[in-house]
């Protein structure tokens, strides 16, 4: 995992965390991807599927990521409909 | 009317491990052009865990596909499933905004290998279509090419991620 490690394929620096689409939701991204990653491990893949735990995470986090797509004029009649699994998936 | 485009790889990882990664697959030395990610939806649906991920990436067109896209970044829509009592995961992605110059949509599934298990299959298929008229080769030619190296380093990103999630690192 080290920076400086020779056989790394890329040797600039990249950074630890993934940013979200607005800078002012980052750390709500972090707190519920932090919620999801624990479930997701412990719960899920062992069988339970009640993922209301990280509700409140994501309720403050999506709101936040909705204002963000708003500013930037982000289609959501695009972002908020199943393509996957309907007839609309190509094939 | 497009290019189609298929492959598979093998990921020397289960496929819980791999599961596991995929949510952790950003960032990585491979990555530099994915600007950021988020999760916009996400619930149970029967057995399974429906997710939509927007992600924002930069736009590396051409000089000649500036004229047509003008934005230097684009908006990406990833759905997937997972299903942990059959082992599938299902992803299906695609560009939004600028469809018409260029559509490139991609479906992967992630299996256990039948023959090893502790390896994880990926297969990916991809459609690549320009509705403009004239450039509509060039663009397909320049879509499949860059989807082809776009393709690549994701699965190694994807491996490194997977190698430094599990504590282990591996020369090649």
């Amino acid at each position: 995992m080290s920076q400086t490690d020779p056989k790394q394929p890329n040797q600039q620096a990249s950074p630890q965390f993934m940013n979200s689409i607005s800078e002012e939701c980052n750390m709500l991204k972090y707190q519920y991807d932090e919620c999801f990653n624990n479930w997701f491990s412990e719960k899920f893949l062992q069988g339970n599927k009640d993922l209301s735990v990280c509700d409140p995470y994501m309720k403050l986090y999506s709101e936040c990521v909705r204002r963000a797509m708003l500013v930037k004029g982000i289609d959501t009649t695009e972002t908020d409909r199943d393509v996957l699994k309907t007839d609309s998936e190509l094939k | 009317m497009g290019k189609y485009f298929e492959n598979s790889s093998i990921f020397l990882f289960a496929w819980d491990q791999v599961a596991q990664a995929f949510w952790n697959r950003y960032p990585n030395p491979h990555s530099s052009h994915v600007l950021s990610e988020d999760t916009i939806h996400r619930e149970i649906r029967g057995n399974e865990l429906y997710t939509r991920k927007l992600l924002i990436k930069t736009n590396r067109m051409p000089k000649w596909g500036a004229h047509f896209v003008k934005t230097k970044n684009v908006a990406i829509l990833e759905e997937s499933y997972v299903n942990p009592v059959d082992k599938v995961i299902t992803t299906y992605t695609r560009n939004l905004g600028y469809t018409r110059v260029m559509s490139i949509v991609e479906k992967v599934t992630y299996r256990p290998s039948p023959t090893f298990p502790d390896q994880t299959i990926a297969e990916r298929k991809a459609w690549i279509t320009s509705e403009i008229y004239g450039f509509r080769r060039a663009i397909e030619g320049f879509g499949a090419k860059r989807f082809r190296k776009n393709c690549s380093q994701a699965v190694s990103g994807f491996n490194y991620v997977l190698q430094n999630y599990k504590g282990i690192y591996s020369y090649c």
